[in-house]
C-alpha cells in the first residue's frame, strides 16, 4: 500500500529542470533509499514533498490525502517529517530541548504560556527516552550547538523522530561524518526506525550503507527516476552502474572505493 | 540563566540556590524608600519602570530574535492612554489606567505586528520604526487632541482608590513607589512564567531556527505575532506607569530615538538572559540621569558608552557577571 | 498653471534632496549590507559644514561666486567622516549579527548629535546669501525663488552621474558585483574592504551634499538628522532598499505626495505617507524595486 505517491510532480528553477513529471511512491514500512548524483533532483524532491518547496505541476498524495497544496507545518501534523542534509538544529537549547519541543509541537502544547515547561513530565520523559535510544545520556543539557558533529547529525534525526511522523525522511544523516562514525549512525537510526515501525526514505551518497539499510533503491538521474528496484536489482543493472561509476570518476568522494557500486 | 528543565527534577535545594538573590534583592527593593533619599527613590520608580518595558521589549528580542525599533509607540501609547482618560473621561484611578493602557496596547500591537511580522531583521527593524513614527506624527499634528509638543499633564491618579495625598514628591517616592514595585513584580513573575513555557520555548526555537521550528509544526507567523503582542503590553503598561512620575504625557516618548533607548538599555543588562533588561533598564535609568545632569553634552556620553558596549562587551552586564562567576567557579 | 507649475517644482526640490539622502542609504545597504542609523546626521553634517563655510567666507568678505564654490564644502566634510567611521567603528561589525551594527549605527548618532552641538553650538546656522544671491524668476504671475532649481538641477545630475557612475564604469561593475556576492567577488580578486570604504564615503557624501544644497534654503539646525533618517525610511520602504532605481522612484513619490498633502491636507500629509508606504509594503513587501 502507498503511503505516499507523487504524479507528474516537476519543479523546475529557470532553465533548470531539477524534478521533471515523476511518478514517485513510498510503500508503507519499508525503508526506501534515493540516490543519485549531485543535482540529480533528489533533495528537490523531498523539499517539494515536505513542503520547503511548491511544485510548478503535479499531485503529491499522503495517506491516501491530497497534500499538494498544504503549507510544510501542515504536513507536519499530516505525518511527515524530515531531517536536513545541513543540519538545522535550534543551537542555543539543549538537546533535551530540541527534542522536547517536537513532543510539546506534537501534543499540540506549543501555545501554552500560562505554565511552565519544566512542569511536563511526560514530554520530558519521553524527550530522554528518546535521546537515550539515540546515543545521548550525557548531553542532555548542553546547547545543541556545541555538540560534535556526528552528534548534530543524529539530533537532527532524533528531532525529526520525535514527532512520530508516519513517514520520515532523512536527508544525508551521514553526510560530513567521519567514515568511522557512519555505521555507528546509522546502525542506531535504522534500529529506532525499524522498531518504530516508521516509513524512511534515506538520501543517500554512500553506497554501501544504501546496500546495507535500505530494502528498496530509487535512483534518480537528471530530474527523473532511471532504476526502481531492491538492492540486488540494482546491483545488477547495468544503466545504473554506467551511470554512478561514471559520476563516481567523475571526481565524487570515493565513499570506500569507486568499485564498490558493482560488486 | 533560564532554569533549564532538561536535567530533569533538579532538587528543591538546587532550584532555591538559583533564586536565592532574589531574596536580598527584594529586601532591598522594599526598604529603598527609607535608606535612600526621595530623588533617589524616584530614579529607582523609573528604573522599574522601565524595567516593566524591558522585560516586554526582550521577549522579542531576547527570546524570539526580533529587534524592534519602534517600541516608543507601545510605551507612548500607555501614557497617552492614560493622559486621555484624565482629560476627556476625567477617570483618576490607577487600575483604569492600567487597564486602558493594556487595552490600548493591545490593539496597537496586533495592527503593527500584524504588518510588521512578515518580515525579519533589517526590514522589521524599520517597519517598526516608521509605524512608530506614524503615531509621534499624529501625536505631534492632532496638537488639539494631544496637547502637541506642549502635551498632555497627568496628575497623580489614585492608587486603589485612595486619594493621593499631601505632598506630591512624598507620594511619588512612597506610595506610588510600592504601586510600582508591586506591578512590576507581578509582569517580572508573568514574564518569567511566558518565557519558561512551551511557548517560550516556541518562541526561541524560532529564534535559533526558523525553518526548522516550521518543520516541527510551528506557525512561524502566529507565534511572532502573539509574542509581539505581549511585548507592546508589557511596554504600554510601563508608560502608563510613567506618565502619572512625569507629570506629563509629550511626543518625546514617541519618537523614535527614544525607542533605541529601549534598545540600548536592554542591551546593557544583557538581552540573552532574563533579569538582564531588568538591570539594563535600571542602570540605564541612573546613567542617563546623571549624564543629563553632568553634562550637556549626555548624548555623546551615552552614545560612547552604547558603542563601546557593542564592541567590546556584546553581552551587556549580565553576561559579564556571569563570566567572571565561571571564572570564579573555575578558579575554586 | 502657473501654480501647478510651482507645485510641481516644490515636489521636485523636495525629491532631490531625499534621493540624494536616501540613494545614499540605499547604496550603502546595497552593498555592505549595513542599514546606518546615523546616515541623517550625516545630512547634517553636510548643512552644518557648509553654511559655517559660507558664513566664514561671507565674514571674510568674499564674493557670492566664492560662497557657492564652498557648496561642496558640506559633502566633502561628510564623506571624509564616512571614511573615518568606516574604518574604525564599522569594521568590526562586519562579521557580526546586523543588530549589532543597527546598535552600533544607533550609539553614532548620538555621539554625532552631540558632536554637531559641540562644535557649531544649539543655534541654527543659514546660508541665507546663497538663497538670495540668484533671486527668483517669474512663473507666470509669481515669483519663485532660483536657487530651488539649483537643487533641482543637482539633484538631477546626481541621479544621472550615479547611474553612470553605476552602470558604465568599471568601478560601478566592482560595486554590483561585490553587493551581489561578496565571497565571490573577493575570491575574483575585489578587494572588499576597499569597494566597502568607498561605498561608505560615497553614500556619505551624497547625504552630506543634500545638507549641503538644501541649507541656503532652510537653516541647519539640530535634529535635522533625526527627523531626515525617517524620511529617508519611508522613501527606501516604498522604493526598495538597496536600489537606487527604487530611491528615485520612492523620493519623486514621498515629493509628490508631501506637496500635494501639504497644499490639500496639511494635518496629516506625513500620515499619508505612512499609509502609501505601508499599501506598498502589503501589496510589494520589497518595494517597488527592491530585492526580497
Amino acid at each position: 500500500m502507498d503511503l505516499l505517491a507523487t504524479r507528474a510532480l516537476a519543479k523546475s528553477f529557470g532553465d533548470n529542470r531539477a524534478v521533471d513529471g515523476i511518478d514517485f511512491n513510498v510503500r508503507q514500512g519499508e525503508v526506501l533509499a534515493l540516490v543519485g548524483a549531485n543535482g540529480a533532483g533528489k533533495t528537490t524532491l523531498v523539499n517539494l514533498v515536505s513542503g520547503l518547496l511548491r511544485p510548478d505541476s503535479g499531485q503529491i498524495v499522503f495517506a491516501g490525502e491530497d497534500v499538494t497544496r498544504q503549507s510544510s507545518y501542515e504536513r507536519i501534523k499530516t505525518g511527515i517529517a524530515r531531517s536536513f542534509q545541513i543540519v538545522n538544529l535550534f543551537d542555543q537549547l539543549s538537546c533535551a530541548d530540541n527534542v522536547a519541543l517536537s513532543i510539546f509541537s506534537r501534543e499540540g502544547k506549543t501555545t501554552k504560556l500560562t505554565s511552565l515547561a519544566s512542569r511536563d513530565q511526560g514530554v520530558w520523559a519521553e524527550a530522554h527516552d528518546v535521546l537515550r535510544r539515540f546515543g545521548f545520556d550525557r548531553q542532555m543539557v548542553v546547547p545543541a550547538g556545541t555538540i560534535s558533529h556526528g552528534e548534530r547529525k543524529l539530533l537532527d534525526v532524533a528531532v525529526a523522530y520525535a514527532l512520530r511522523p508516519k513517514l520520515l525522511f532523512l536527508d544525508e544523516p551521514t553526510s560530513g561524518v567521519s567514515t568511522r562514525e557512519k555505521a555507528p549512525i546509522m546502525e542506531i537510526v535504522s534500529s529506532i526506525v525499524r522498531a518504530g515501525g516508521i516509513t524512511v526514505v534515506i538520501i543517500e551518497h554512500d553506497m554501501d550503507i544504501v546496500f546495507r539499510y535500505s530494502e528498496r533503491i530509487v535512483v534518480m538521474h537528471q530530474g527523473s527516476i532511471l532504476a526502481d528496484g531492491t538492492p540486488d536489482e540494482i546491483r545488477r543493472n547495468d544503466a545504473v552502474t554506467t551511470t554512478l561509476i561514471g559520476t563516481l570518476a567523475a571526481g565524487e568522494p570515493a565513499h570506500g572505493g569507486a568499485g564498490h557500486a558493482g560488486s | 540563566m533560564s532554569l533549564d528543565a532538561a536535567a530533569g527534577s533538579r532538587d528543591v535545594s538546587s532550584i532555591v540556590r538559583s533564586f536565592a538573590w532574589i531574596v536580598p534583592a527584594a529586601l532591598l527593593l522594599l526598604a529603598a524608600p527609607f535608606v535612600i533619599d526621595p530623588f533617589q527613590t524616584l530614579t529607582l520608580t523609573y528604573g522599574l519602570v522601565a524595567a516593566i518595558g524591558a522585560l516586554g521589549f526582550n521577549l522579542l528580542l531576547g527570546y524570539t530574535g526580533l529587534l524592534s525599533f519602534g517600541h516608543s509607540a507601545f510605551f507612548g501609547g500607555g501614557a497617552y492612554t492614560v493622559a486621555f482618560l484624565v482629560k476627556y473621561l476625567k477617570i483618576a484611578s490607577m487600575e483604569l489606567f492600567l487597564v486602558g493602557s493594556v487595552l490600548a496596547s493591545a490593539i496597537l500591537s496586533v495592527l503593527f505586528g500584524y504588518v510588521c511580522v512578515r518580515y525579519t531583521r533589517i526590514f522589521f527593524g524599520i517597519l517598526t520604526l516608521s509605524l512608530s513614527q506614524v503615531l509621534w506624527s499624529l501625536a505631534f499634528k492632532f496638537f488639539w487632541v494631544t496637547g502637541g509638543t506642549d502635551g498632555l499633564r497627568v496628575p497623580t491618579p489614585k492608587l486603589l482608590g485612595a486619594e493621593p495625598t499631601g505632598d506630591k514628591m512624598d507620594f511619588l517616592a512612597h506610595r506610588y513607589y510600592y504601586y510600582v514595585l508591586a506591578v512590576f513584580a507581578v509582569c517580572a513573575l508573568l514574564m518569567w512564567v511566558v518565557v519558561n513555557s512551551p511557548f517560550g520555548k516556541a518562541l526561541q526555537a524560532i529564534r535559533d531556527n526558523e525553518t526548522r521550528a516550521e518543520f516541527i509544526g510551528i506557525r512561524i507567523r502566529r507565534y511572532r505575532l502573539i509574542a509581539f503582542v505581549i511585548s507592546g503590553i508589557f511596554t504600554g503598561v510601563a508608560g502608563a506607569l510613567w506618565a502619572p512620575l512625569n507629570g506629563l504625557a509629550s511626543p518625546d516618548i514617541l519618537v523614535w530615538t527614544f525607542s533605541g533607548e529601549i534598545v540600548f538599555m536592554t542591551v546593557l543588562g544583557g538581552f540573552r538572559t532574563f533579569v538582564g533588561p531588568i538591570v539594563g533598564a535600571v542602570a540605564f535609568t541612573y546613567l542617563k540621569t546623571y549624564a543629563v545632569g553632568f553634562t550637556v553634552y549626555w548624548q555623546l556620553l551615552l552614545g560612547t558608552v552604547l558603542v563601546v558596549l557593542v564592541l567590546a562587551l556584546p553581552t551587556g552586564i549580565m553576561g559579564a557577571v556571569g563570566w567572571l562567576m565561571s571564572r570564579w567557579k573555575k578558579a575554586s | 498653471m502657473a501654480v501647478f507649475l510651482i507645485h510641481i517644482l516644490n515636489a521636485l526640490l523636495y525629491s532631490s534632496v531625499l534621493f540624494l539622502i536616501a540613494g545614499g542609504l540605499s547604496l550603502i545597504y546595497g552593498v555592505m549590507r549595513i542599514l546606518n542609523l546615523a546616515h541623517g546626521n550625516l545630512y547634517a553634517v553636510g548643512a552644518f559644514v557648509t553654511a559655517w563655510a559660507v558664513g566664514l567666507a561671507l565674514e571674510a568678505g568674499a564674493p557670492v561666486a566664492v560662497l557657492f564654490l564652498l557648496l561642496p564644502a558640506g559633502a566633502l566634510a561628510a564623506a571624509a567622516c564616512g571614511a573615518l567611521i568606516e574604518r574604525t567603528l564599522l569594521r568590526p561589525f562586519y562579521k557580526r549579527p546586523e543588530e549589532y551594527q543597527l546598535l552600533m549605527t544607533f550609539g553614532l548618532l548620538m555621539i554625532l548629535e552631540d558632536l554637531i552641538r559641540f562644535v557649531w553650538g544649539p543655534n541654527p546656522l543659514s546660508a541665507t546669501t546663497v538663497y538670495a544671491a540668484l533671486g527668483s524668476i517669474s512663473i507666470g504671475e509669481d515669483r519663485y525663488p532660483a536657487y530651488n532649481l539649483v537643487i533641482i538641477a543637482v539633484g538631477f545630475f546626481a541621479a544621472l552621474f550615479l547611474w553612470a557612475f553605476i552602470y558604465r564604469t568599471r568601478f560601478g561593475v566592482i560595486l554590483r558585483a561585490t553587493s551581489q556576492d561578496k565571497r565571490m567577488a573577493s575570491a575574483l580578486g575585489v578587494n572588499v574592504n576597499r569597494v566597502y570604504i568607498q561605498a561608505f564615503t560615497l553614500g556619505c557624501f551624497m547625504a552630506g551634499l543634500g545638507g549641503a544644497i538644501v541649507v541656503p534654503s532652510q537653516s541647519a539646525v539640530l535634529g535635522m538628522g533625526v527627523d531626515a533618517l525617517v524620511l529617508a525610511f519611508i522613501v527606501v520602504v516604498i522604493g526598495g532598499l538597496g536600489s537606487l532605481e527604487g530611491a528615485l522612484a520612492g523620493a519623486l513619490i514621498v515629493g509628490v505626495v508631501r506637496e500635494a498633502g501639504i497644499t490639500l491636507f496639511p494635518e496629516i500629509e506625513l500620515a499619508v505617507l505612512y499609509l502609501i508606504a505601508a499599501i506598498v509594503l502589503l501589496a510589494r513587501p520589497a518595494g517597488l524595486f527592491g530585492r526580497a
